[in-house]
């Protein structure tokens, strides 16, 4: 709060920031909770991928690609399937839940069988 | 004539539906109005498709169903290619038989799109026992696009605005010149099925967009990839997307929809256009795609703030937004200057130089300038081009800047940067083609409607409105009737001549067919050794190989500048050179393109110093001052004696000295340049001619062999 603050409080009111966070994110429903974990999973794969191929090199970028490609294809679809399914943001009225698994599925195939392809 | 007056009457349809629907409200069987306007619209489009494919057809009507120019020929015979051997073999298709001795890995080197379309267009109809071969599905399947695109637009248009804007652009450009100059029936090329997908993308784009689904993000990632396989515009798109999310996203249009439409798309897209062989590994490291991936990332930024935000108070957010923003922008920068300072980006091309910079390419790579289609937009050809869409493209950015909706900023972006890009390069006005008939479209459409309403309002309230609608609707029908004549005009008279047959007017008003090229190519497919190798400029190499089926040393695909420029330096040398160099490329006939007899304009003599210029570039020796008379091209007896003595010299007019081409005129006498010939009954000691054709358009030389005593 306070402008003229040392560094002392300012370490405070980040504690205090997170903490407000997850007091918040605490009221978010189950479902959305079980997205979130597989969120987190896919982007620490994604981390994985991404220091092994800094340490080891790229050397068939093409797997490398897909795999990468793979964890943030995935990260990134999961979060549409968060948005569309999160009662706050009204898709449910052009956007039914089950739709929104079917184009979840229809999109992990496209994006899977590619990678499979490109995997070589 | 017919053709005219079909699109007129289209034309006319579409008044009618605009009236109808205008009327809409006074009606009271609602129901079976709808089933009316139902009727009305697909029969539109059924006209609008059958004019879309129709239209394209004079060369076919004139000539014969014969694949055009020189691109065609490569991509008609890789079809043949892919159809025989099938699919694996041509991405493996290593040809011998082009750019001697090298080779060319065609597989590749190029984007199969064009012939995996043809080919499943062939195998299907045949499947159905419709024997169609493989020649006329490629020089139909350019017009059959264009009805496809016709159609797409109609959605893509109606996406935008409403279902009057879709017909009224369908019909527009179903018969625009500048997209039909790329697509008459027997161009059977990349671009023609490219718009296509393009506008099919767009499409696709703004519908998920709009509707914030994952499958139409889905399906537009798809017919993105098969833009990508079709033609290297896909950059085009890739750049104008990402723009358009930026844009978006500083005027604060940011929506969930949005981010589902872009994300999915850039990442499904980005692994699919990877597939392609040609493309391989440039969309993460080629400057192009650059952009797509950064906005990628902002998006994410954006998004997974926003969410922060909700869970947080106003001031905790303020902190942390700052602390996170120069982070991940000081990491952008690293990673920036990291990977252009090792190489892993590699630095933008020649051709996407030129096209931010239009004198770029003219300065420093001039087989990129040579290219006629590489040159700056004239503005004749503007209005040559699009006609009357060139004064009603503003008025429909201005009726997209007064309701300022997702889609109209698309419009907006895709006009604005379309327009930038034609006026660089002539061949890109096929991109600013469609896109000006939806502004138009938008324009002619809002017009109508504000006037109709005019016009069919009781005329007890103003006599004047009245009249002024009138007026307005008269004036944009003739505009629209005017815009049907000048398209049917333009498509017959400059975009339907094959150029590999010519045909000229006489005095009396009768036509002659010059069938030279096909002559001199089948001659030399009959007449030389199987694995002979000619050699003649890049322009004709295509065709060289698609209809004489024999080796060449250059061709259309200029992938190997220092290659095309030992050709050059070869027609630029005296004969006794150039034969050492000859000989040294194992070259067996020497081909050229000679018009002084005809007239033909476009022959090797006038594209001379463009050889000298590509020689000149990879050999010092070579310069363009040596060729000319005080800074002026001549070939008459004040030319220079470089110019006189040089091979393409001796091969063009050998023996031309013998022929009187016009009476009061001395022998020798020039129809293209209207001068007498300067270097006059000389004769050839290391070539022979071997053929001439009958109007003197080919003339092939055959390389003698070394002497037998040393």
């Amino acid at each position: 709060m306070s402008t003229t603050a040392s560094t002392s409080s300012n370490n405070l009111t980040f504690t205090a920031i997170v903490k407000s966070f997850f007091e918040s994110y605490s009221k978010t429903p189950q479902k959305l909770k079980i997205i979130d974990l597989f969120l987190i999973y896919t982007f620490v794969t994604g981390v994985i991928v991404f220091t092994y191929c800094c340490l080891v090199g790229t050397y068939p970028f093409n797997s490398f690609l897909s795999a990468f490609i793979s964890t943030v294809g995935c990260f990134v679809l999961t979060t549409c399937l968060r948005i569309q399914i999160n009662p706050i943001n009204n898709f449910a009225k052009t956007i039914s839940i089950e739709r929104a698994f079917t184009d979840y599925l229809l999109c992990n195939l496209i994006l899977h069988l590619v990678v499979f392809n490109f995997l070589g | 004539m017919k053709r005219s007056e079909k699109s007129n009457t289209s034309v006319v349809n579409n008044k009618q539906q605009d009236v109808n629907i205008s009327t809409d409200g006074l009606t009271t069987k609602e129901e079976n109005k709808e089933h009316q306007e139902f009727l009305l619209k697909v029969l539109i489009l059924a006209v609008i498709y059958v004019l879309a494919f129709s239209t394209r057809l004079f060369s076919v009507l004139r000539y014969e169903s014969v694949i055009h120019e020189f691109d065609p020929y490569f991509n008609y015979r890789s079809t043949i290619y892919l159809v025989q051997e099938g699919f694996y073999n041509f991405l493996n298709w290593f040809d011998e038989r082009a750019w001697y001795p090298l080779g060319r890995i065609v597989g590749g080197t190029i984007y199969p799109g064009l012939m995996a379309t043809a080919s499943l267009v062939h195998w299907a109809l045949n499947s159905l026992n419709i024997t169609v071969n493989i020649r006329n599905v490629c020089v139909l399947l350019s017009p059959w696009f264009a009805s496809n695109t016709a159609m797409v637009t109609y959605k893509f248009a109606k996406e935008i605005k409403d279902t009057q804007t879709g017909l009224v652009a369908a019909a527009m450009i179903a018969i625009v010149p500048g997209y039909i100059s790329r697509s008459v029936a027997g161009s059977f090329d990349n671009e023609g099925i490219a718009i296509f997908a393009l506008i099919f993308t767009y499409y696709c784009w703004i519908k998920s967009v709009n509707t914030g689904s994952l499958t139409w993000a889905a399906i537009c990632s798809l017919a993105y990839f098969y833009m990508a396989s079709a033609w290297g515009g896909y950059v085009f798109i890739i750049n104008l997307i990402p723009l358009h999310a930026f844009f978006l996203l500083l005027t604060g249009r940011y929506s969930h929809r949005l981010y589902i439409a872009y994300s999915t798309m850039f990442v499904i897209g980005t692994i699919l256009s990877m597939q392609i062989t040609f493309i391989s590994f440039q969309p993460v490291q080629s400057s192009e795609h650059l952009a797509a991936i950064g906005i990628f990332g902002l998006l994410q930024l954006y998004a997974g703030l926003a969410w922060v935000k909700s869970h947080l108070t106003n001031e905790a957010f303020k902190k942390l937004q700052r602390l996170t923003i120069l982070f991940v922008l000081s990491c952008a920068a690293a990673v920036l200057v990291v990977g252009t300072l090792t190489g892993y980006i590699s630095p933008f091309n020649g051709r996407f130089y030129s096209l931010l910079d239009p004198t770029y390419a003219r300065d420093h790579i001039p087989i990129i300038a040579s290219v006629s289609e590489h040159q700056p937009t004239t503005w004749a050809s503007y209005f040559f081009d699009l006609h009357i869409l060139v004064f009603l493209f503003p008025a429909g950015l201005y009726f997209c800047f007064q309701k300022l909706t997702d889609a109209n900023i698309f419009l907006i972006l895709y006009g604005v940067t379309s327009i930038y890009f034609s006026g660089v390069m002539v061949r890109l006005m096929l991109v600013l083609a469609p896109v000006a008939c939806i502004l138009a479209a938008v324009a002619v459409s809002a017009t109508l409607t504000t006037y109709m309403k005019k016009l069919k309002a009781p005329s007890s309230d103003a006599n004047n409105s009245k009249e002024s609608g009138g007026v307005m609707v008269a004036v944009l029908t003739v505009l629209l009737i005017l815009y049907a004549f000048h398209c049917t005009w333009v498509t017959s008279e400059a975009y339907s001549s094959p150029s590999i047959v010519l045909s000229a007017k006489q005095n009396d008003g009768s036509r002659v067919i010059f069938d030279d090229f096909r002559e001199a190519y089948r001659w030399i497919g009959q007449n030389t050794a199987d694995d002979a190798r000619i050699m003649s400029w890049w322009d004709y190499g295509y065709q060289l190989s698609a209809m004489a089926n024999r080796t060449v040393l250059v061709d259309n695909n200029t992938w190997n500048n220092s290659h095309i420029a030992q050709v050059g330096k070869a027609f630029a040398s005296t004969e006794e050179e150039a034969y050492k160099q000859m000989k040294a490329l194992d070259v067996d006939y020497a081909l050229v393109i000679f018009g002084g007899l005809t007239g033909y304009s476009s022959d090797d003599i006038n594209k001379f110093l463009w050889m000298v210029r590509i020689g000149g570039s990879c050999d010092p020796n070579i310069k363009e001052q040596d060729y000319l008379t005080n800074g002026q091209y001549r070939i008459d007896k004040g030319a220079s004696p470089t110019m006189l003595n040089s091979l393409m010299y001796k091969l063009s007019y050998y023996r031309f000295s013998e022929v009187h081409t016009d009476y009061q005129k001395p022998t020798g006498f020039d129809r293209v340049r209207n001068v007498e010939i300067g270097n006059k009954n000389f004769d050839l000691t290391y070539l022979e001619e071997a053929f001439t054709s009958v109007h003197w358009l080919v003339r092939v030389y055959k390389v003698k062999d070394l002497d037998n005593r040393a």
